[in-house]
């Protein structure tokens, strides 16, 4: 469902992303793998929109979407979070939640003065959206503690949540799995397990070996910018140039 | 808590309205509907600053816009008040687009430093179109605000109603935009570029309004100073009124709905009991702003409300560590 | 001709004074990764501290310079170990007004000691030289030769001791120059130092050909913010391009466009190119 076709990004003289095509099928879940400034991130972020490709296309559903900004693609259904989440601490976690839905209403500042119909509707459907969100992944009960009083993996999950009440088609998530234990790990995938039974498509980076390749339907491995693989858990694992780039660096999970 | 806002907004309300009757003379009321003016203006410097999270330091040259809207509308083109003041707050948004389109595209300290050179600029062009704004000479004799159904607005008491009532509307309007699915917006804009576009947040189209509606409170704010105090000069746009501004907000709690008008009453009034300090404020004042933000950086309304909330977040979700442990432990294998 | 050559000395000496203005304000934005308001009230205290030696205390006009570069360096590491330091985790707006904060508190404390008069420094060299129909006042001149000995000497230092290197390292990057073990206090407190003494020192070199009064800062410094933004926020020979540039622009500006609204070209080439650039003039702009 999201084409990136010869994606190449520039910096001045520096290549991030060099000339990388890749399919992300509907309802699959994806990992993005590679050694440290392997340009995942910078893939990520060109995949969203947050960056436009110096070269290349990028294509959703077969509309070519190359050069949009992150909130066009957001808009179009592409979701993202990212490694560290600000959240409002002050305010409760349902709190957080409701301006994840504003991207589907329509209320401008008219209906906010007037205090019209629509207004007040969408209020409250961004804030049941909220509360969905959160029930998927199993926060409901801390609905109503701070933002700033939840653990580390807990926060993971409420930036989820916010990621999915933007009502997306795609989820790429930046490092999900980031500072939380094996267990919580274990919790997080199974919660990616259940998006993709949403029909969600997901696409994740991750550094956590374990997690991938038990998760993954597909992934691709870079390098340098580049890509140096690209298939099931078993094939990338199996392939001798994934096995050399690691080897390379200073990965404990490879 | 919705409850005691509504009471802490209808006490403040009463007060105003009771203020003439406890005031004893006219001076004091002139304090107080000068502090309400500013109060207007501190509330839309808020907006932006407070909630948006970009700090404008071009605000008090929005003011001045405002205010010389007014004057020069009704001194030297003879136009009643209430059409000059409508076209001030008008004036200094239409104005507030354009400095927006360029400047909001920048990066926050950038963008502070460019609206520095903006303010700088305005206040500069004041003083120096001397055709347009009679220069450092000012403007004098702005006629009082037309009577309105035999209400006479030279009159002190009547003066300090009018500015109230629109005090009161601001404040009311500022509710509900703060309060709204576009205040939300502006707060996600504050907590992040990145992760407020990533919510399809238009950051372009977000910034602007909330930066022109602000300078719209402060263009308002300029053409009421003008109907209030009847004359004006360069002055009025220096970069010190905006510092002002900021440590009313910063005293009040920024980005809070109450902070900058409690901030904006309060601190005046502070300074007028210090008078012997009027002109060299700032040496008490310069250290409690410093002391303000690096030990109370939300203020008296913010720090406040944080604590009400803590409260209420306690009640509403007991925390035992063992529990905690517990149930995020039964929500992962529900997961 | 002689008219051209004027307004080139006048660019000189308004740039050189820039120079040093912005040269300390780019270091400690390197540092402090927001612009620093206070850096005009630094200014604006070396001049009346200047002022006070000279006139109170008898001191001749280097002995006053020095005594002032002193006691800038004083108030500015003070600040660092005061405010900046115990700020350096909270947001960029608490920052701004907390140095917004410690400008308000030295104006108004030169006010309150001096009074809101403005004041003549006499020149040390009051003689006007002569190059054919070009007049040459010897403060000028000094004002030049000063400035570029001062921006050369700090050069050297910056290039050639490795203390200077860590400055410049910490000034690039911060985070980059701690993981590398440098001491990240020490470096703030001496680059602190140093911006204090170019800007006091600066504005004694200025003041006898201007006034000393507590607004002397404003225009400097918001000029010096137009000069590090436009040179490159950190780059030392940005600022030293920056401030040059500027100095020429205003006085060829000040004398063949209009001397009332000179003072807006700097505000005027800032909005222009970030408008039209919003990324600044360098790589490391303003996006």
């Amino acid at each position: 469902m999201l084409e990136m076709n010869a994606i190449t990004k520039r910096f001045g003289g520096l290549v991030a992303v060099n000339d990388v095509s890749v399919r992300f099928e509907r309802g699959t879940i994806n990992a993005i793998i590679g050694p440290n400034g392997a340009g995942k991130t910078t893939f990520f972020n060109l995949a969203s929109g947050a960056l436009s490709p110096s070269a290349g296309s990028i294509k959703l559903d077969g509309q070519d979407v190359t050069g949009l900004r992150a909130d066009q693609m957001a808009r179009r259904g592409i979701a993202r979070t990212f490694q560290s989440t600000t959240l409002f601490d002050n305010a409760t976690v349902l709190d957080n939640l409701i301006v994840g839905h504003r991207l589907r209403t329509r209320a401008n500042l008219i209906d906010v003065l007037l205090g019209t119909r629509r207004l007040k509707d969408e209020e409250a459907a961004c804030r049941s959206k909220a509360r969905e969100a959160l029930d998927f992944v199993g926060l409901s009960h801390i609905e109503a503690r701070l933002a700033g009083d939840i653990s580390q993996e807990q926060r993971k999950r409420v930036a989820f949540a916010l990621a999915l009440a933007t009502d997306p088609a795609l989820l790429l998530l930046d490092e999900p799995a980031g500072g939380v234990n094996p267990e919580e790990t274990e919790g997080l995938a199974n919660l990616v397990r259940k998006m993709k039974g949403l029909g969600l498509t997901v696409c994740l980076i991750e550094h956590k070996m374990d997690m991938i390749m038990n998760l993954a339907d597909k992934i691709l491995v870079l390098n340098h910018g580049e890509k140096i693989a690209e298939g099931t858990p078993a094939e990338v694992r199996a392939n001798p140039v994934v096995i050399e780039a690691y080897l390379g660096s200073d990965h404990a999970d490879a | 808590m919705r409850h005691t806002a509504s009471l802490g907004w209808s006490a403040l309300l009463l007060f105003g309205l009771a203020f003439p009757f406890i005031a004893g003379n006219d001076y004091h009321l002139t304090v107080m509907s000068t502090a309400y003016i500013y109060a207007i203006a501190t509330v839309g410097l808020n907006l932006i600053t407070g909630y948006t999270g970009q700090f404008n330091l071009a605000h008090s040259g929005f003011m001045a816009v405002g205010a010389y809207t007014v004057g020069i509308l009704t001194v030297d083109y003879q136009m009643p008040f209430w059409g000059a003041l409508a076209l001030s707050g008008l004036v200094a948004a239409g104005i507030g687009f354009f400095v927006g389109l360029v400047s909001l595209r920048l990066k926050t300290h950038f963008f502070s430093i460019f609206t520095l050179c903006v303010g700088y600029i305005m206040y500069l062009l004041i003083e120096k179109w001397e055709s347009l704004t009679h220069g450092t000479v000012g403007i004098v004799g702005i006629p009082a605000p037309e009577s309105i159904a035999g209400l006479d607005f030279s009159e002190p008491r009547t003066q300090y109603y009018l500015v109230l009532a629109f005090l009161a509307a601001s404040m009311w309007i500022m509710h509900r935009i703060v309060n709204s699915l576009l205040g939300r917006t502006f707060m996600a804009i504050r907590n992040g570029d990145d992760l407020a576009q990533s919510l399809g947040i238009n950051l372009m189209r977000n910034k602007l309004l909330a930066f022109m509606l602000s300078v719209f409170f402060a263009g308002l704010a300029g053409g009421l100073y003008a109907g209030y105090v009847r004359f004006l000069g360069p002055d009025l746009g220096r970069v010190e009124h905006t510092f002002d501004m900021t440590m009313y907000m910063l005293v009040g709690g920024i980005g809070t709905l109450a902070g900058p008008l409690l901030g904006a009453i309060t601190v005046p009034w502070l300074t007028q009991q210090l008078q012997f300090l009027q002109d060299y404020r700032f040496v008490v004042f310069g250290p409690v702003l410093v002391l303000l933000v690096i030990f109370m950086p939300h203020g008296i309304v913010g720090t406040w409300m944080a604590r009400r909330r803590r409260k209420a977040a306690q009640l509403a979700a007991p925390v035992a560590p063992v529990l905690r442990a517990v149930t995020a432990r039964k929500g992962a294998h529900r997961a | 001709m002689e008219l051209f050559l004027q307004q080139v000395l006048n660019g000189l000496t308004l740039g050189g004074v820039y120079c040093l203005v912005a040269l300390g304000l780019t270091l400690v934005y390197g540092i402090l990764q927001v612009p620093n308001f206070a850096h005009g009230a630094f200014y604006m205290a070396g001049a009346y501290v200047a002022f006070f030696l000279m006139e109170r205390m008898g001191f001749n006009y280097w002995l006053a310079m020095a005594g002032a570069a002193a006691a800038v360096a004083l108030i500015s590491v003070v600040s660092e170990r005061l405010v900046f330091h115990p700020l350096r985790k909270a947001p960029y707006l608490h920052h701004m007004i907390a140095s917004i904060g410690i400008l308000l508190f030295l104006e108004a404390g030169v006010q309150a000691l001096w009074g809101a008069d403005f004041h003549r420094m006499s020149s040390p060299y009051p003689q006007v030289l002569t190059l054919g129909n070009v007049a040459l006042p010897a403060q000028r001149l000094m004002i030049i030769v000063a400035a570029f000995l001062l921006v050369l000497l700090l050069q050297l230092f910056l290039k050639k001791t490795i203390t200077g290197a860590t400055i410049v390292a910490m000034a690039q990057n911060r985070d980059g120059a701690a993981l590398v073990g440098i001491d990240a206090n020490r470096v703030a407190m001496l680059t602190f130092a140093i911006a204090g003494a170019l800007a006091g020192m600066a504005a004694v070199l200025y003041a006898p050909i201007n006034l000393v009064y507590s607004g002397m800062g404003h225009l400097v410094i918001t000029k010096a913010f137009v000069i590090i933004v436009l040179g490159g926020m950190g780059s030392v020979p940005g600022a030293i391009a920056g401030g040059l540039i500027i100095g020429f622009a205003e006085s060829f500006g000040a004398f063949y466009i209009s001397t009332d609204y000179k003072d807006i070209i700097a505000f005027a080439l800032l909005v222009l190119i970030l408008s039209l650039r919003p990324q600044g003039l360098f790589q490391k702009g303003a996006r």
